[in-house]
C-alpha cells in the first residue's frame, strides 16, 4: 500500500499539470508563435492558406494603416479617462455602502452590468442612444432640448462610449473596494469611533489609507482591461464616425476578419501584445512605487 | 440624517443601473410600431417572443441550447483542469519555477485582449476543419476563462488548513487520494464560485463566438447582435432576445450574489 501510493505520486505532478499545460501550449503558445511567424507573410486563401514572405512589410503597413495608430491612441485615452472617473465614483459608492447593513441588496443591483452579456448591454445602449426614438433624446425632448446625435457625431460618439463604459464597469471597482473596506479589522474602526471621528473624517483618515493598495490595484487592473473593449464598439459605432471610436481590438478584428488581411492582422496582434506586456511591466513598477509611498 | 442621505443616493444609483434593463424589458413587450412611435403606453404584445421562438426562420431556441451546451462543457473543463493544476501548484512540493512560469503566463494571457489570439484560433480551427464545430467553441471558451478559473480556485485552495493535509499525509494517503477524497469535497464552494462565474462569462461571450461559429453553432449573444445589424433593425425581437439572454445572470445574481462577489474579488486582486 505504502509503495503503491508513492508510485502514483511520482506521476501525479506531471499528470495533474498536463491538462493545463497542454491547453496553454496548444491554444496560447502555438498561436503566439504562429502570430509572430504569420506577421512576416502575406497570406491568401484559396482552398488552403498560401504564404508569401514579405519581411517587415506588414509592420510598415501597420504604421500607415488608417485605423491602427488612431485605435491605439483612442484606447489609451479611453482607458485613462474611464478608469479615473470609475474609481472616483466607485470610491464614493463603497464608502456610502459600508454604512448600510443590508448592502448586498444594493450590491446585487449594482453588479448586474458586469454579469450580463456585454453585447446585450451594447444593444440596449444602442437603442437608448438612438437618434429618432432612443430613450435619451425622448427624455431631452421633454426638457425642450434638441435631439443629440449620440453615436453619429464624431465628437460626441467618443463621450457616449465613455459614459457607457463607466456605467458598465464602475460596479466592478465598487465590489473590489467594498470588499477591501469589509476586510479592515473592526477594532481599528471602533477605535476611531471612540475618538469621535465623524463619517467624513473616518472615510478620509481611516478607510482611505487602508484601502489605498486596493484602489491602486483596481485602477491598474481596469486600465489594462480597458484594452479589451470590443463588444460595445462592435455594436454601437463600429469604430466610427471616421476613427472617432476606433479601438485596438476592433482594428485587429476588422483587419483580420473583415478585410481578411491575416498577415497585417497578425502584425497588429503582435504589436499590441508587445505593447500590453510593456504596459504591464510599467504598471508593475508604478504599483511598487505607489505602494511604497502609501506606506510612508 | 446620513442614513437617509445614503439611502437616497444608493436609490438613485440603483435606478440608474436598472433603468436600461427596465427599458429593454418594456420594449420587448411592444409592437414594432409602438417602439418606432415612442409610445410609452401601449398594448402588451407577446409578438416578439412568438417570432423569436416559433417562427421558422428564427434559430433562437437552438442558439439557447448552443449557449448552454458550450457553457456547461467549457465550465466543466476549466474546473477539472484548474482544480488539478491548482492543487499541485499550491499544495505540493514542486519546483518553484514551474509555478512562476505557469501563473505568470496565465496572468499575461488574462491581460491580453483575446482578439489577438482569436485570429490565430480561427486559422487553426479552419486548418483542422473544426470551424463552426462545438469542440472548437468549447475549447476556445475554456481557454479564455482558464485564467479566471485558476485564480479563483487557487484563492480557495490556499484557505484549506495545512493540518488537514498533514493529517492525510501521516495517514499515508497518496496525492491522488488527498486530492479526490480530502481537497475536492472541501473545495466545493470554490468550484461553485468559479463554476457560476465561468458559466456566466461563457454565456456572455461574444468575441470568441462571433469569430468561430456560423449559423448552426451560434450562441445567444451572436444572435442578439444579428438582430441589431440587419438592414432594418428588428428592435422588438432584439429587445426580446436581449431580455431572454439576461435570465442566467439575473438568477445567479439573486441566488448566488455572495459567491459572485467573492469570485470577482478572487479573480482580480492578486
Amino acid at each position: 500500500m505504502e509503495n503503491r501510493s508513492r508510485e502514483t505520486d511520482r506521476y501525479w505532478n506531471v499528470l495533474s499539470l498536463a491538462p493545463l499545460c497542454l491547453l496553454l501550449f496548444f491554444l496560447t503558445i502555438i498561436p503566439l508563435l504562429s502570430l509572430i511567424y504569420t506577421s512576416f507573410f502575406k497570406v491568401t486563401w484559396s482552398g488552403g492558406y498560401l504564404y508569401e514572405g514579405v519581411g517587415f512589410q506588414n509592420f510598415f503597413d501597420l504604421v500607415e494603416n488608417k485605423f491602427y495608430i488612431p485605435g491605439v491612441k483612442n484606447t489609451i485615452q479611453f482607458a485613462l479617462i474611464t478608469v479615473i472617473i470609475q474609481i472616483l465614483i466607485a470610491y464614493v459608492i463603497a464608502i456610502v455602502l459600508n454604512k448600510i447593513k443590508y448592502r448586498i441588496i444594493y450590491l446585487s443591483i449594482f453588479m448586474l452590468p458586469i454579469l450580463l452579456p456585454p453585447i446585450v448591454i451594447g444593444s440596449i445602449w444602442r437603442l437608448m442612444y438612438g437618434f429618432d426614438f432612443g430613450l435619451f433624446n425622448y427624455l431631452l425632448s421633454y426638457l425642450g432640448i434638441m435631439p443629440i446625435d449620440w453615436l453619429g457625431d464624431a465628437k460626441i460618439a467618443f463621450i457616449s462610449i465613455i459614459i457607457l463604459d463607466i456605467w458598465h464597469w464602475t460596479p466592478f471597482s465598487v465590489i473590489l473596494l467594498i470588499t477591501a473596506i469589509e476586510g479592515i479589522p473592526k477594532d481599528i474602526l471602533e477605535a476611531g469611533l471612540i475618538d469621535g471621528t465623524n463619517f467624513l473624517k473616518e472615510a478620509y483618515y481611516l478607510i482611505t489609507p487602508l484601502i489605498m493598495p486596493t484602489i491602486i490595484v483596481a485602477s491598474l487592473f481596469r486600465f489594462i482591461m480597458s484594452f479589451k473593449v470590443f463588444d460595445e464598439i462592435y455594436l454601437l459605432t463600429q469604430g466610427g464616425p471616421g476613427t472617432a471610436t476606433e479601438v485596438v481590438s476592433f482594428s485587429i478584428y476588422e483587419t483580420y476578419f473583415e478585410s481578411d488581411n491575416i498577415g497585417l492582422g497578425s502584425a497588429m496582434s503582435v504589436t499590441t501584445l508587445i505593447l500590453i506586456i510593456l504596459i504591464m511591466y510599467a504598471v508593475q513598477k508604478i504599483y511598487i512605487k505607489l505602494r511604497l509611498n502609501a506606506h510612508d | 440624517m446620513t442614513r437617509l442621505l445614503s439611502h437616497s443616493l444608493l436609490g438613485i444609483l440603483s435606478f440608474i443601473f436598472l433603468l436600461p434593463f427596465g427599458w429593454i424589458a418594456s420594449l420587448a413587450f411592444k409592437r414594432q410600431i409602438d417602439i418606432l412611435m415612442t409610445n410609452i403606453i401601449s398594448p402588451i404584445s407577446y409578438g416578439n417572443f412568438i417570432k423569436l421562438f416559433a417562427s421558422k426562420e428564427s434559430t433562437f431556441s437552438n442558439d439557447i441550447l448552443n449557449s448552454l451546451f458550450i457553457g456547461l462543457n467549457s465550465t466543466f473543463i476549466v474546473l477539472v483542469v484548474c482544480s488539478l493544476a491548482s492543487f499541485t501548484l499550491t499544495r505540493l512540493k514542486i519546483e518553484k519555477w514551474v509555478g512562476i512560469i505557469i501563473f505568470g503566463w496565465v496572468l499575461v494571457f488574462h491581460m491580453i485582449p483575446p482578439i489577438t489570439f482569436i485570429g490565430s484560433w480561427f486559422v487553426l480551427a479552419n486548418s483542422l476543419g473544426l470551424f463552426n464545430s462545438y469542440s472548437a467553441l468549447i475549447i476556445a471558451h475554456a481557454t479564455i476563462n482558464l485564467p479566471l478559473g485558476l485564480f479563483i480556485i487557487t484563492n480557495y485552495m490556499k484557505e484549506i488548513p495545512d493540518e488537514i493535509q498533514e493529517a492525510a499525509v501521516i495517514d499515508g494517503a497518496s496525492n491522488y487520494q488527498t486530492y479526490f477524497k480530502i481537497f475536492l469535497p472541501l473545495l466545493l464552494p470554490g468550484l461553485f464560485t468559479a463554476g457560476i462565474i465561468i458559466f456566466l462569462f461563457s454565456w456572455n461571450d461574444f468575441m470568441v463566438s462571433i469569430n468561430l461559429s456560423a449559423k448552426a453553432t451560434q450562441t445567444v449573444p451572436v444572435s442578439v447582435a444579428t438582430y441589431a445589424q440587419q438592414y432594418e433593425v428588428r428592435y422588438g425581437e432584439m429587445a426580446a432576445g436581449s431580455l431572454v439572454s439576461l435570465i442566467p445572470g439575473l438568477l445567479l445574481t439573486i441566488f448566488a450574489n455572495r459567491y459572485i462577489v467573492r469570485g470577482i474579488t478572487a479573480g482580480s486582486v492578486k
